[in-house]
């Protein structure tokens, strides 16, 4: 697992001191932890396990419990694909599997070098475009066809210097 | 005392009892899923449901309380339709296959089922995704089989303080696993089974190797030499019906070498043999001012807790390795050279009450010249279905002896290894005897005996007052070793087991199932198998280490005296601080 860096272990011990002396902490902790890195690394179960007396396992039941909370730090680019009936029924799953193929991403999920979220989420309540695509708050309509949404993601790869292996 | 009726009959109680605890004294049985008492009272599978006169909704018998004129109806047509559907909703995302399922006629769940009557499966639910984790030496996980009654959860934090087993998501997502649901070979796990023990399905177990030793057994190039732990013999008839607590040393025996095994032997040997190097090694720390106090290290389970979690105190662990890995060492050196076999023909399998010694044979540590001391480990449940699987008559057999050439002499000392206390006693009986010169009045150390808490004891020897204590379990040896952490320890030897009781509760004994946990049916189960040894040693002829005479042989012929290079080469071990978490 890739290290976290320092300035968000210091965030993460701030924020554990802060609420250790509190009535049920572990929940504040996490919020709090959530605002600031956008997930909950491994490294903030760690220490709010330590700081409450539980156990890690403990802490990732409370993190898994929770719709807000999660453990995969968001990419740097965030990928929606719709797929709501309309946008379904118009192709959106040939799309979504060309969006994870070019930004190796999962479902939901991140890519491993960091650029890319992409999620699969319910209608838009832009079913007139459908189907429909979001990268980073731009919206593409009729995107299956269109080959927009492919262009702006090989667009970014490019600008970031072609990590993507 | 409260009064209280249970389907028409009127019974008194104490004042904070459970519904379950009143039908109890009516003598109906409740039936119970998730409970276990002291362990995991959440009330949470619904299985218990009765009705009580005046409320509107059924409620949970093991945690409901009751209250004076209180009416409960445990089996009329409200409460046994519900439960039923209770059941038959668990069993909708359950992966029914029975016929190929560890827990195949001796699973709570199924039984449940067949107690209910339940003839047809009235849901066709959707399933959740299902992990199968055998990753790990000793454990293996299936999510396809659990029922998330919780029991598994509370047992590792309530037993062990580790709290690595918990649920993971929410609703019908819920699952039972580590942090990210990762395998148990990754994370923190001693690898104890005691969450296999409370289970009530199929979803832990552990990781099976009958089947390579039946190949070995097989195969006409391998000599296979089987070696038993002390504390199988006082579960091993469970798995066939016999009460609990019954010894059956001389059954176990006869059935081994009906099975094919060149030679039975008993880790008792070994335990003798780690008494000498133990005791030895204990002399010298006391006479040389080395790292005290010294803890016991036959139990894998707690070397795999120490190495994760106190590495600062590796170096209080004896080095010594546990008796069957010493055993199989001996066994893999000097028999091979007397029997003139090579030792890479010899296959060594060990029956024990443990699932954290399959992976203590697998450690690097355990090699010489690249062959494992041990090959194979095989739990009392293991051993059980060997058995049968071989078509004997356990309850009928003849009692037979273990094979007598060179390791066959065990002592009373070697026998209670088995009981939490039993290596500390065995210990002090020759420890004592060798410091001072003369033999004990009294060899029985009584305050070290027992099945519940920290046990402690004082003795002088030579003057010099000696401070003992004894924990099983984490939770038990915490404190103990915070205080070594700190340096306020006034002990001077700690034994330290894995397993509450001792490895005669060890996670690969005999399930003791959930109706004896919750005391419906009445037996001490610990209590009743450490006894089984303490009968043992107080017959046997020597009950003293130092006193067995092939013991005292295999110094002259091999290894010179305790404690010697040889014996370092062989019995000793070394440990290294390990990763919590592996990703
Ligand atoms: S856990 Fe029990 S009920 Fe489930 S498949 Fe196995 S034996 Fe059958
Ligand atoms: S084997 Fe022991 S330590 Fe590991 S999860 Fe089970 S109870 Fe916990
Ligand atoms: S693994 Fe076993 S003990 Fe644990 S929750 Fe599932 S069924 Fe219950
Ligand atoms: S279904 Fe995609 S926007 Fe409505
Ligand atoms: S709710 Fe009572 S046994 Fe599960």
């Amino acid at each position: 697992m890739e290290k976290l860096n320092q300035s968000s272990l210091l965030k993460i011990k701030e924020i554990v001191s802060k609420h250790k002396d509190e009535p049920g902490p572990t929940i504040m902790m996490l919020h709090d932890v959530q605002d600031a890195l956008g997930y909950i690394p491994f490294e903030a179960m760690e220490e709010i396990a330590l700081a409450t007396n539980q156990s890690v396992g403990e802490v990732y039941g409370v993190v898994t419990f929770y719709a807000q909370f999660t453990t995969q730090p968001k990419g740097k680019h965030i990928i929606n694909v719709c797929i709501g009936t309309a946008c379904y029924v118009k192709g959106a799953q040939l799309l979504l599997d060309r969006i994870l193929e070019l930004t190796h991403a999962k479902v939901n999920g991140t890519s491993h070098d960091g650029l890319f979220s992409v999620d699969a989420t319910r209608c838009l309540g832009a079913c007139g475009l459908a189907p429909v695509a979001i990268v980073d708050g731009k919206v593409y309509g009729d995107a299956e066809k269109s080959g927009l949404v492919e262009k702006a993601i090989q667009e970014i790869i490019a600008c970031e210097g072609g990590k993507q292996g | 005392m409260v009064n209280v009726k249970i389907n028409g009959i009127s019974v008194e109680v104490e004042e904070n009892s459970t519904v379950l605890q009143a039908a109890k004294k009516a003598g109906v049985h409740i039936p119970t899923l998730c409970f276990l008492k002291d362990l995991n009272e959440t009330g949470a599978c619904r299985v218990c449901l009765v009705e009580i006169k005046g409320a509107r909704a059924l409620g949970p018998a093991c945690i409901y309380p009751v209250s004076e004129g209180m009416e409960v109806f445990t089996h009329n047509k409200r409460v046994l339709a519900a439960r039923k559907n209770t059941v038959e909703l668990l069993l909708s995302n359950h992966n029914k296959d029975c016929l190929s399922c560890a827990r195949n006629q001796n699973c709570e769940l199924q039984k449940l089922a067949d107690d209910l009557g339940i003839r047809e499966f009235k849901y066709q639910g959707a399933y959740r995704p299902v992990t199968f984790d055998d990753f790990s030496d000793g454990i293996v996980r299936d999510t396809s089989k659990c029922v998330t009654c919780g029991r598994c959860v509370n047992a590792c934090a309530k037993i062990q303080g580790l709290g690595i087993l918990n649920f993971i998501d929410r609703g019908f997502n819920t699952k039972i696993g580590p942090v990210y649901n990762k395998s148990l070979a990754d994370v923190n796990c001693m690898q104890c089974g005691q969450c296999i023990n409370v289970c009530p399905t199929g979803a832990l177990h552990e990781k099976e190797e009958i089947h390579n030793v039946i190949n070995a057994l097989h195969d006409p190039t391998k000599h296979v030499i089987v070696q038993t732990a002390p504390a199988v013999r006082a579960s091993l008839g469970e798995e066939f019906g016999m009460p609990i607590g019954t010894r059956v040393t001389g059954k176990m025996v006869a059935a081994l070498k009906r099975i094919g095994f060149e030679r039975v032997y008993d880790t008792n040997f070994g335990a003798d043999l780690t008494i000498m190097e133990e005791g030895t090694e204990l002399i010298e720390r006391l006479q040389n001012h080395g790292t005290l106090p010294m803890i016991t290290s036959c139990s894998p389970g707690w070397i795999r807790y120490v190495e994760r979690e106190y590495p600062e105190l590796l170096g209080n662990l004896s080095t010594c390795k546990s008796p069957h890995m010493m055993l199989g060492a001996i066994i893999k050196s000097h028999y091979a050279q007397r029997k003139g076999i090579d030792p890479k023909d010899i296959y060594v399998v060990s029956i024990m009450p443990c699932t954290a010694k399959k992976h203590e044979k697998n450690r690097e540590e355990m090699k010489q010249n690249g062959l494992q001391d041990v090959d194979a480990v095989l739990t009392t449940r293991e051993c059980g279905k060997l058995i049968k699987m071989f078509g004997l008559d356990f309850e009928h057999l003849r009692d037979e002896q273990f094979d007598e050439d060179l390791f066959g002499e065990y002592t009373g000392a070697g026998v209670i290894f088995g009981a939490s206390g039993g290596v500390m006693e065995a210990a002090l009986r020759t420890v004592t005897e060798i410091l001072t010169g003369k033999e004990l009045d009294d060899i029985e150390f009584k305050a070290v005996r027992g099945t519940e808490g920290i046990k402690e004891a004082t003795l002088t020897i030579n003057d010099q007052e000696i401070k003992v204590a004894v924990a099983h379990s984490m939770v038990l040896a915490k404190p103990l070793l915070e205080d070594i952490k700190a340096g306020k320890s006034p002990y001077t030897f700690i034994e330290i087991m894995g397993c509450p009781g001792g490895c005669i509760n060890g996670g690969g004994q005999s399930r003791v199932i959930g109706n004896i946990r919750n005391g419906f049916i009445d037996i001490d189960w610990k209590k009743e198998r450490a006894k089984a040894l303490y009968d043992e040693d107080a017959i046997m002829p020597k009950r003293k280490s130092h006193e067995n005479k092939q013991v005292q042989e295999l110094y002259e012929n091999f290894l010179g005296k305790p404690g010697s290079h040889k014996a370092h080469e062989l019995l000793h071990t070394t440990y290294e601080k390990k990763d919590r978490f592996n990703f």
